[in-house]
């Protein structure tokens, strides 16, 4: 039985989809300080409202993500960045 | 024990540009005379607010980095709140990485500024 079921023939190739990896731009590239200075950077850790978004989507490791956490706030403290918006981007 | 800082602050648009440097001294002086040592000072000029602030919308954008003891740190802002004429301000400690890339943005802005003058 258990032959049989491994030879079941699909009409069409089941599509495998290779999920590309995500990485840590920040291991990748050995940046080890984040800069609050440059907004530019900073957004493209940013939803279109402002947010920061979640290590799971940007795949930043644990330790860097703090660190942008932390430079992002910094950044909306003197007005480089914008604590509430809409359609930044 | 000397720390390594830099100071973000915000002066009010409606100054003139002497006004401006007059501010800018006075805080180098407050650095310099009670000890501290500046590294490097940059001038951001005027720059589009990301939010408000007093109901204003631009502002002149300055950066300072300094080496000092802790105890100025606390006086200097108590200067910056002092003044009327900055309207937002904020001091952070440089840890070694952040020493590290501030030499190496320092060295590329004044590479960029020579390639602009050359």
């Amino acid at each position: 039985m258990a032959q049989n079921t491994s030879e079941i023939r699909y009409l069409t190739p089941p599509s495998v989809e290779i999920k590309k990896k995500k990485y840590c731009r920040f291991k990748k590239n050995g940046i080890k300080y984040v800069d609050y200075k440059d907004p530019e950077f900073l957004k493209k850790f940013l939803n279109e409202q402002g947010k920061i978004l979640p290590r799971r989507i940007t795949g930043t490791s644990l330790k860097y993500q703090r660190k942008v956490g932390q430079a992002i706030k910094r950044a909306r403290q003197i007005a480089l960045l914008p604590y509430v918006t809409d359609m930044m981007k | 024990m000397l720390n390594q800082y830099e100071t973000v602050f915000i002066c009010t648009p409606v100054l003139s540009d002497p006004q401006v440097k007059e501010t800018v001294n006075k805080f180098k002086d407050i650095i310099t005379k009670s000890g501290g040592e500046m590294v490097n000072d940059e001038d951001w000029g005027m720059k589009k607010l990301a939010y408000p602030i007093q109901k204003k919308s631009t502002g002149f954008y300055h950066l300072f980095e300094f080496k000092a003891d802790p105890s100025l740190i606390s006086k200097l802002e108590i200067e910056f709140r002092r003044d009327e004429r900055v309207i937002r301000f904020m001091t952070v400690k440089l840890e070694k990485y952040a020493v590290e890339y501030s030499e190496k943005r320092r060295r590329l802005r004044k590479e960029k500024t020579e390639k602009k003058e050359g």
